[in-house]
């Protein structure tokens, strides 16, 4: 295979199949069920304009929303090992990998891109809820290193945007490993002392919640979003009762202190804008004040017993027998 | 009672077999005394045979096997005034997770894992060893205790996986696995796992992220369970045995792929059969990774570990 179909196909066909969508039709809203016009659901950030159901987005359609004048360089990513376990179920691993590229135009599950976001250089991993469930094998954590090198290469606050099922069950344990790998990615650009911010949509399951997802300096959560580690349905089948009502949504998550916000999608922007600006530009320095030295000059070989009491403050109440 | 799995009937009724013989061997009869010792031979050549070439669904069995030593057991005897430490500070005591201080062969060790239980009341109490946040966010304590005072860290994995409910829910499993993994990469002492069971998914890693990671040789260590595998991909649990293949989860392909060490060889006919060999097999291995760390830099070996796992997946592939 050669450059050019590698690349530059897969790009042309997300060009091509943008445009294939009708100007004219409808949606249904998967919440309410009302008819929602494409033009309107659009304009509306796909967030249902009748009940507010925050629909899944692209992870394209993410970074345009986030980045100033939607302008962002997408970051080529390491090619990782296809197929490592020569995995098959009902169909060949290699198979449904080929069909989730044809379909979304993307190598893999998860994009990482830079720009600016309120004129600062922000670094981006979005993931593709499309592309098998937005899965996590070894594809999604090189993207995730990646992403954080870059961070911390451009001194740049990292943020991440998980829309994942899981862990990638096609590639066993190295899906696993992945892992331990994301979390050092993140604890990396934390340890530059940037920030980390991680902003979960639905879903954020399994091994990605159990992981770099749950590790935000700061987390938000869009409105709804299905966040936990555990799916719904072995809960269910394991304790045998009805669930709690709104159980595993963001808003339940923030009732439980396991996020700082619950941001709705038109939101975001300005409030990661916000946070950034917050921890990054602390303001002005305080005025450097020299402090009167002889306090700390306390020659600790000669003093005489009882001398420091007598300089310092007054004695401590002696303790209780 | 010997519990036997669906795949060593041949073997349970040649023991049978040897027992019943020995029972009219009391009279000191020559004859009996031969045939079951022809007998014997034979069932060693058969469990040889049998589980020199277990499949991976045959092994996920073994892994899993009632008899098979647990937690409780490999501490009762490769640690010394072992000390259980309790709770997570936060919320409660979750006894899926036991850990504690103890010495390992003469050197102060933090020891932790997950313990399954025995019998029935057992496995209530340790809730088969699927452990809640708490039961992480005590591993996290005791990891950060060891780092404390400098000693190393020995666990012990044997989980189907964390504990699926509302309550581990609410109380933030994911962020508490996700602690627990960062914490494993975090401290500055030698750190060294053991899978002596079933390694289940994220409640495994949990505290499995490693500077050595050892697996014995019928355990298995998995993405998901091959039931679970199954009744995504193919629709079906039936398919078990089909997923357990697919998804690579003997100790021999992880150590092809590159995600675990060393592998631990049992007994014949596995660590049910001979739980101390297997439990001497493993305290040989821990020592060796163990003596092969003690000397390095806390800092060196908390790069190391962190380099190790940030590689694995762009290297390691070329099994
Ligand atoms: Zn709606």
């Amino acid at each position: 295979m050669n450059w050019l179909t590698s690349f530059v196909r897969p790009k042309i066909q997300t060009l091509l199949r943008k445009r294939e969508v009708p100007e004219n039709l409808w949606h249904k809203c998967p919440a309410c069920e009302q008819m929602i016009f494409h033009r309107d659901l659009e304009k509306n950030l796909c967030v249902c304009p009748h009940c507010g159901h925050h629909l899944r987005i692209a992870a394209a359609r993410r970074l345009d929303m986030l980045f100033d004048d939607g302008a962002y360089q997408k970051i080529e990513l390491p090619k990782t090992a296809p197929d490592p376990l020569r995995f098959r179920d009902l169909k060949r691993y290699s198979e449904r990998l080929k069909e989730a590229q044809a379909r979304t135009g993307l190598q893999d599950a998860a994009i990482v891109a830079h720009g600016r976001m309120g004129g600062r250089q922000v670094v981006v991993a979005a993931f593709e809820f499309e592309f098998l469930g937005g899965s996590m094998g070894l594809a999604v954590g090189e993207a995730l290193v990646a992403a954080g090198r870059l961070a911390v290469l451009q001194g740049a606050p990292l943020v991440v945007i998980p829309s994942s099922g899981g862990a990638r069950m096609q590639e066993g344990i190295l899906s696993l490993v992945q892992m331990p790998r994301t979390t050092i990615a993140v604890n990396q650009v934390k340890e530059a002392g940037l920030p980390y911010v991680v902003v979960l949509t639905d879903p954020t399951t399994g091994g990605v919640s159990a992981s770099f997802a749950m590790l935000g300096d700061i987390a938000l959560a869009e409105p709804g979003a299905v966040i936990g580690f555990a799916g719904q349905r072995v809960i269910q089948e394991t304790i045998r009762e009805k669930l709690p009502e709104g159980f595993q949504r963001a808003e339940y998550l923030y009732e439980h202190g396991m996020v700082d916000m619950v941001v709705p999608r038109g939101k975001l922007r300005e409030t990661l804008i916000r946070i950034f600006s917050l921890l990054c530009d602390r303001g002005p320095a305080g005025e450097v004040v020299a402090l009167p030295r002889h306090d700390l000059d306390i020659p600790a070989r000669e003093a005489v017993p009882g001398a420091e009491a007598a300089a310092g403050p007054a004695s401590p109440t002696p303790p209780l027998p | 009672m010997r519990h036997f799995l669906d795949f060593e009937k041949p073997i349970a009724e040649l023991e049978g077999k040897i027992e019943e013989l020995r029972h009219l061997g009391d009279d000191g009869r020559l004859s009996i005394a031969e045939e079951v010792g022809k007998l014997q031979e034979k069932v060693t050549r058969l469990i040889r045979q049998t589980y020199s070439r277990l499949t991976p669904w045959q092994r996920t069995q073994v892994a899993r096997h009632p008899d098979r030593p647990h937690f409780s057991h490999y501490v009762a005897r490769l640690v010394e005034g072992f000390t259980p430490l309790a709770g997570d500070r936060a919320f409660g005591e979750d006894r899926a997770v036991v850990g504690g201080i103890g010495r390992f062969r003469g050197h102060s060790a933090v020891i932790l894992g997950h313990e399954k239980g025995a019998d029935t009341e057992g496995r209530l109490r340790h809730n088969f060893g699927m452990a809640r946040p708490e039961g992480y966010r005590k591993a996290r304590r005791l990891m950060r205790l060891a780092e404390r005072f400098r000693l190393p860290v020995i666990s012990f994995v044997d989980t189907p996986g964390a504990y699926p409910g509302v309550d581990a829910e609410a109380r933030g499993q994911a962020e508490a696995i996700a602690r627990s993994i960062e914490t494993c990469l975090e401290i500055r002492v030698p750190f060294v796992a053991a899978i002596i069971g079933e390694g289940g998914s994220g409640g495994a890693v949990a505290i499995a992220a490693a500077d050595r990671v050892l697996m014995l040789e019928h355990a298995i260590y998995s993405v998901i369970s091959p039931e679970g595998c199954a009744s995504i991909l193919w629709r079906s649990g039936d398919k078990a045995e089909e997923a357990a293949e697919a998804l690579k989860l003997t100790a021999a392909d992880l150590e092809r792929l590159g995600a675990i060490d060393g592998v631990v060889k049992e007994p014949l006919g596995g660590a049910h059969r001979e739980p101390e060999a297997a439990i001497d097999a493993v305290g040989e291995a821990l020592e060796a990774a163990l003596a092969g760390l003690r000397a390095v830099d806390g800092g060196v070996l908390r790069a190391q570990r962190r380099d190790k796992y940030l590689r694995m997946g762009s290297l390691g592939l070329s099994g």
